[in-house]
C-alpha cells in the first residue's frame, strides 16, 4: 500500500506539547514540509522565539538557536550574515513579533534580511497563559481585557503583514489560515514562496498565519476553527500583499 | 617592532579587534564611544567583515548572540545607557554558552548623566548585569595600548570559555591618543563542535538557555558556576612600587593611570606608597591582595565612583586587621595627579605618620 501521509524529515518522532486543537503543530508541519521540498534541512539554521513555541529545537531535526522574546529577527540577522549560504527561518507568536519584538521585526523587514520569517497570529499571549496581545480582537475577553478589548484604551489589532508591505525593504509578505483544506493548501504554497525568496536570493520573506488557541480562547478545537474563518479573516485578510509568484 | 603610532582609545579597541579576526560588528551610536562603530564601518568591509548599524542597543546584543552561534568571531559596543540595554542579551548569552565581545566605554549616570569619565558601572559589569547568576570576564585596560592588547585577549578569553567578555573603559580611555605598537595576531584554534552550522552530516544541534525538566537547571548552573570559577587563570594585574610599601593604593582603569603619576610623586617625597592595578575585574585578583596584605597593613581604594570595587577590595583584605580606606569621587570632573596626591597624603598620615 502506497503511504500517502508521512511525517516530514524536518521533523523529530516526538510528542508535541501543543493542545488539542492548536494550530502550532500544523504550521510546525508545514514548514517543516518545505524544509524538506527545497532539500535545505542541512542548510537550515533555526531561530526559536519566546511562546508556545519555544520548544521548536525539540521537534525540528535541524541546528536551531533560541533567541530572547521578541528578537529573534535580530539573533537571525547575525546569523544570516555570518552564513549567507544557509537557510535562516524565524518562527514568532504575535507578543513575541507584535509586541516586544516590534522594533526588531520592522528593522530587519527594512534591512531586507535575506530571512524568511514565520509569524503565528493567535491573536493571544499563549504562553502565558491568554492575555491581551496587539493583535486581540475589539472586544475579545482574555486574561488582561476582562470586559472586552476596548479599542479606546487598548488601541487597534495591529495588521503587522500590511505594515511590513509599506517597507521597501521587504520582498515577500503575505497572510495565511490554516482553518480548512482550501486555506491549508494555499498558506503552503504562500510559505513555498517565502521559502523561494530567500533560496533566490530575492530578500526578506514572511507569513502570517492566523492560528486557533482554543485553550486560552475557551472554546473547543472545532468553536475555535470557525473563529478564524468568521472573526480573524474578515480582520486579517488573506492573500499575497506584496511579491507574489516569480 | 612595528613603528609606533599616535591612535585614539576607540580606535586602537576597533583594530585589536580585526586583528584578531572580528568580523562582525553590531552597534547604536552613543557618546563616547562613536569612534569605534566608525571605524569598523570604514575598515570592516576591507577584510570582507560585516558592519551593521542596528535599531538599538537591544538589536546590537542580539545580532551579536546571533553572529557568535555561528562561530564567527564578533563584536558590539556602546556606553553605560546601552550597556544597560544589553543585559538581558548577555543573560542569555552566558545562558546559551555563546561566546562575544561586548565594549562598554562607560559615561556617567545614573540615568543619561553626563558622558564624563566614570566607574559607575562596575558592580554592573563585575557582578553579571543583567538577571540570573551569571559573570562574564572583564577586562579594564588602563592606556590606549592596553586596549589595542586586551581587545585581543577578550576574543580569545571568549571563545575559551564559550562565554562573554566585557571590556570596561570610560570615556577618558577612549577618547585620549597614545602612542602604541601594533602587532600580529596569533591565532589560536577552539572547539567549534557547537556552533550553528546547518546539520550536514552530523546530529542537529541547539543553543538555549532553557531548562525545564526536574534538575536540569540547577546541574546547568553549577556547571557555569565551576566555568567561572575555573576563569580564575586568567587573573591579571600590575604591581607598581611594592617594595616596602607601607600603603598600597588599589585602582583600576583610567584612575589607575593617573595614580601612575601620583604614586612617583609619593614615592619621590619619601612616602613608601605603592600601586596594586586589577587587569580582570572579573575574576578579582582576591588572592594576590591576600597575600600581600600579610605583609602590608594599609590599603586605599581610588575609584570615579562612591565605593564600588571598594567591596572587593574589603573581600580580598578585610578580614584582617587591614585598614582599608577608600577616596572616589562621582563623575563630573577627572582628578589631577595633586588632588590624588593629597588624598593619598591624608590618609598616608592617618595610618603611617
Ligand atoms: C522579556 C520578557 N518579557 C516577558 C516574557 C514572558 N512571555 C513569555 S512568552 C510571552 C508571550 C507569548 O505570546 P506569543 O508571542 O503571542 O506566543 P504564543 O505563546 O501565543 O504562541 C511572554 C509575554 C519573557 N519571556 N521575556
Ligand atoms: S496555549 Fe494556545 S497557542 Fe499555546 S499550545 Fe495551547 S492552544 Fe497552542
Amino acid at each position: 500500500m502506497k503511504q500517502t501521509f508521512k511525517r516530514p524529515k524536518a521533523l523529530v518522532d516526538i510528542p508535541s506539547h501543543f493542545c488539542p486543537g492548536c494550530h502550532h503543530g500544523i504550521i510546525h508541519r508545514l514548514v517543516a514540509e518545505c524544509i524538506d521540498l527545497y532539500g535545505v534541512r542541512e542548510k537550515t539554521i533555526g531561530v526559536a522565539s519566546v511562546g508556545c513555541s519555544v520548544f521548536l529545537y525539540d521537534y525540528f531535526n535541524a541546528d536551531v538557536v533560541e533567541a530572547p522574546h521578541g528578537r529573534a529577527p535580530a539573533v537571525a540577522t547575525g546569523v544570516k550574515r555570518a552564513r549567507p549560504d544557509n537557510f535562516v527561518f524565524t518562527y514568532q507568536g504575535d507578543g513575541d513579533l507584535a509586541a516586544i519584538g516590534t522594533a526588531e521585526i520592522i528593522h530587519a523587514a527594512n534591512r531586507g534580511e535575506q530571512i524568511t520569517v514565520i509569524f503565528v497570529n493567535n491573536t493571544v499571549f499563549g504562553m502565558t497563559g491568554g492575555q491581551m496581545a496587539p493583535t486581540t480582537m475589539s472586544g475579545q475577553e482574555t486574561t488582561t481585557t476582562p470586559f472586552g478589548r476596548d479599542l479606546k484604551t487598548n488601541g487597534f489589532p495591529i495588521k503587522m503583514s500590511e505594515l511590513l508591505t509599506e517597507l521597501p525593504g521587504s520582498t515577500f509578505v503575505a497572510r495565511a489560515a490554516v482553518n480548512n483544506s482550501k486555506n491549508l493548501m494555499k498558506a503552503k504554497k504562500l510559505l513555498k514562496r517565502a521559502f523561494e525568496v530567500q533560496i533566490n536570493g530575492e530578500g526578506f520573506s514572511f507569513v502570517e498565519f492566523l492560528s486557533a488557541c482554543p485553550t486560552n480562547w475557551k472554546m473547543t478545537p472545532k468553536q475555535a476553527t470557525e473563529r478564524v474563518q468568521e472573526e480573524m479573516i474578515p480582520y486579517f485578510p488573506l492573500g499575497v500583499f506584496k511579491g507574489g509568484q516569480e | 617592532m612595528a613603528e609606533a603610532e599616535f591612535i585614539k582609545g576607540n580606535e586602537a579597541i576597533a583594530m585589536g579587534a580585526i586583528e584578531a579576526g572580528c568580523r562582525f560588528y553590531f552597534g547604536y551610536p552613543i557618546t563616547p564611544q562613536n569612534d569605534i562603530p566608525e571605524y569598523m564601518s570604514r575598515h570592516l568591509p576591507d577584510v570582507g567583515g560585516t558592519f551593521i548599524q542596528a535599531e538599538s542597543e537591544i538589536a546590537s546584543i542580539n545580532m551579536l548572540l546571533g553572529a557568535s552561534s555561528t562561530g564567527a568571531r564578533a563584536m558590539t559596543s556602546s556606553s553605560s545607557p546601552g550597556i544597560s540595554l544589553k543585559q538581558e542579551g548577555i543573560s542569555y548569552m552566558c545562558g546559551s554558552q555563546i561566546p562575544g565581545v561586548i565594549v562598554n566605554m562607560s559615561r556617567s549616570g545614573p540615568g543619561l548623566g553626563g558622558i564624563d569619565p566614570s566607574q559607575g558601572d562596575y558592580f554592573q559589569a563585575t557582578r553579571g548585569g543583567g538577571h540570573g547568576d551569571y559573570r562574564t570576564i572583564v577586562l579594564a585596560p588602563h592606556s590606549v595600548q592596553e586596549n589595542y592588547d586586551l581587545t585581543m585577549k577578550a576574543f580569545d578569553l571568549a571563545d575559551k570559555y564559550r562565554n562573554p567578555v566585557l571590556i570596561l573603559g570610560d570615556a577618558l580611555l577612549g577618547q585620549m591618543k597614545e602612542p602604541i605598537r601594533r602587532r600580529k595576531y596569533r591565532k589560536k584554534e577552539f572547539p567549534k563542535d557547537w556552533t550553528m552550522t546547518g546539520a550536514k552530516g552530523r546530529e542537529k544541534r541547539l543553543i538555549k538557555s532553557l531548562y525545564l525538566s526536574e534538575g536540569e537547571l540547577t546541574d546547568h548552573n553549577w556547571m557555569l558556576n565551576k566555568k567561572y570559577q575555573s576563569m580564575k587563570r586568567e587573573i591579571m594585574f600590575e604591581t607598581q612600587f611594592m617594595e616596602g610599601a607601607k600603603l598600597v593604593v588599589v585602582a583600576f582603569g583610567s584612575v589607575a593611570r593617573i595614580l601612575k603619576s601620583t604614586v612617583q610623586m609619593a614615592r619621590d617625597r619619601g612616602m613608601k606608597v605603592g600601586l596594586f592595578r586589577p587587569i580582570t575585574l572579573f575574576p578579582f585578583p582576591y588572592a594576590a591582595l591576600d597575600k600581600i596584605s600579610h605583609s602590608i597593613k594599609n590599603f586605599m581604594a581610588l575609584e570615579l565612583n562612591t565605593g564600588q570595587m571598594l567591596e572587593d577590595l574589603k573581600l580580598s583584605v578585610g578580614h584582617k586587621k587591614n585598614q582599608v580606606d577608600f577616596y572616589g569621587r562621582p563623575p563630573g570632573s577627572i582628578p589631577s595627579p595633586d588632588e590624588l596626591f593629597n588624598e593619598i597624603k591624608k590618609i598616608y598620615k592617618k595610618r603611617i605618620g
